[in-house]
């Protein structure tokens, strides 16, 4: 990797989880800055500018991923988002893109179910990095 | 006031006007809806302009001649249910065959109101079909919301359920790929990790299962007379050895005639649930006061503890299912966020009333009211 690491931002209120997305995501060879809800994501966005954003959906509330993924991009158009969800599954719920309505404010660029593999995962971040 | 727009379909001028001038002054009530409705009449004189009144505005009730000059009133009502349109329809009609009044009814019209008509004749078909119109719509209101409901516990829940999981199987993961190299003492903080979620996991199914006994209906509750000071008692031998490892102290007087027709296990539920809570929550060294206080009408169980508290905020939704206080503080503390919505449905069930009185840092105190006898036994006369 060169010297100029990638900083993802890796937002989950499961401190497990985060733990080891973030030892998983390190291990890529990126740097990881992490927070435990939405109010501490939002501390952290004022203070630097991750090149990707890994948000989990559920936190304070059921949609504070979406809302902390649209004020992200208010600030910061041009870094990618990646909303990891474990609900898709069980309840039907979909995510999609492709309606414009929800592209317009919702503002991810990709959906990542919560148990997703890890070389699937680094080809995601690859692709949206553009590495 | 609500107004419900009724579009008159009719050749005749005259049957135009009449309606209309019936319907001016018009209005229908019933005791079980918040306001009264009125109505705001539109004319067409074919069927053919009617249909398309019918796709540019929102129309609440038909009436609808037959006999029309091009496609008739059955054709109508034809297209407004190949359309499904939210609305009602009455045929009027001057010669009502049977095989008419089938088709029509098979087609969804709602009553028929026979030409001629007097004006009070008119009033009580429109006063029938306007309550009609009222329930159809609610019912479907209140089916959607009880889905919309269900869908997102089952959404939330499905979360839950799911997190420990993720959080286990990343763990086994890490060891599996030796993340942290060789040596198992350096998994430590791992392996508990997981059984802590895991152990959350299980408390979470278990209050899965209260709840939904609690929902269906199906349990039959054991009624006897306890002592609320022999369950109390039980619950706090039962949550002794997690105060003891938390070093808070657990106060318990017992007092005279606590006695209440019950269940005992779901008394047992409610202390559980709300001692548990003033342990897990507390400070070290903390202290938690349970108190039983019976008069005339009723007990009063009341827990208090020294622990840290809840802001105004976090204080507006406890109750709610899957609610749990997420902060610095609360981070460490597992639980499965069902308990407080459990012991609120068991309090009601039994005609109470549940409260809470919180201060950040300082503690929190909850009161169950439970009345002195069951409101939902015949009462005494």
């Amino acid at each position: 990797m060169n010297s100029e690491m990638k900083k993802i931002l890796l937002v989950d209120d499961d401190m497990d989880y985060l733990f080891v997305t973030k030892s998983t995501i390190k291990n890529m060879g990126f740097e990881v800055v992490t927070a435990e809800g939405q109010k501490e994501a939002e501390e952290k966005i004022k203070e630097f500018r991750p090149d990707l954003a890994i948000l989990d959906l559920m936190m304070e509330n059921e949609d504070s991923g979406f809302i902390l993924s649209y004020k992200l991009k208010k600030k910061y158009p041009d870094v990618p988002v990646i909303i990891a969800t474990s609900v898709t599954a069980e309840t039907g719920y979909t995510f999609d893109l492709s309606a414009p309505g929800e592209k317009q404010w919702i503002k991810a660029d990709m959906y990542m179910d919560k148990g997703i593999r890890k070389d699937q995962l680094q080809r995601e971040i690859r692709k949206l990095l553009k590495l | 006031m609500a107004t419900l727009k009724t579009l008159i379909v009719d050749d005749e001028p005259g049957i135009r006007s009449g309606i209309n001038r019936i319907l001016r002054n018009f209005s229908v009530g019933y005791p079980f809806m918040d306001e009264d409705f009125d109505f705001d009449a539109i004319d067409a004189a074919t069927g053919e302009e009617a249909i398309e009144i019918l796709n540019s505005q929102q129309i609440d009730i038909v009436l609808l001649d037959n006999k029309l000059p091009g496609m008739d009133g059955i054709d109508v009502l034809e297209y407004i249910n190949k359309k499904q349109m939210d609305l009602a329809v009455m045929m009027i009609t001057s010669y009502a065959s049977l095989e008419l009044a089938i088709k029509a009814t098979n087609n969804g019209a709602y009553n028929f109101v026979p030409k001629p008509f007097t004006p009070d004749e008119l009033r009580s078909s429109i006063e029938n079909i306007a309550k009609h119109l009222f329930l159809k719509r609610m019912t479907r209101r209140m089916q959607e919301e009880g889905k919309q409901i269900r869908f997102q516990f089952l959404s939330v829940l499905s979360h839950e359920l799911k997190s420990p999981l993720n959080a286990v199987e990343g763990y086994l993961k890490m060891m599996q790929e030796r993340q942290v190299g060789d040596k198992l003492d350096d998994y430590e903080k791992m392996i508990d990790r997981s059984l802590v979620r895991i152990k959350g996991m299980r408390s979470l199914i278990m209050d899965l299962l209260d709840l939904t006994k609690l929902e269906s209906g199906k349990k039959q509750k054991e009624l006897k007379k306890i002592d609320l000071n022999d369950v109390a008692k039980m619950a706090i031998d039962t949550m002794e050895p997690y105060a003891i490892q938390r070093n808070v102290k657990v106060n318990f007087d017992p007092v005279e005639d606590a006695t209440l027709t019950a269940d005992v296990e779901e008394m047992e539920i409610i202390f559980n649930n709300l001692i548990s809570n003033a342990i897990k929550y507390n400070k070290d060294g903390g202290q938690v006061n349970v108190f039983l206080k019976p008069d005339d009408l009723n007990i009063s169980i009341r827990v208090e503890d020294t622990g840290i508290g809840m802001s105004e905020e976090e204080l507006s939704n406890i109750f709610q299912e899957f609610v749990r206080i997420k902060n610095q503080k609360t981070r460490q503390i597992t639980g499965s966020g069902l308990g407080l919505s459990i012991v609120k449905k068991l309090t009601e069930e039994y005609g109470g009333d549940i409260h809470v009185k919180s201060k950040p840092d300082v503690g929190s105190t909850f009161t169950v009211i439970l009345p002195g006898t069951l409101t939902n036994k015949p009462k005494q006369s």
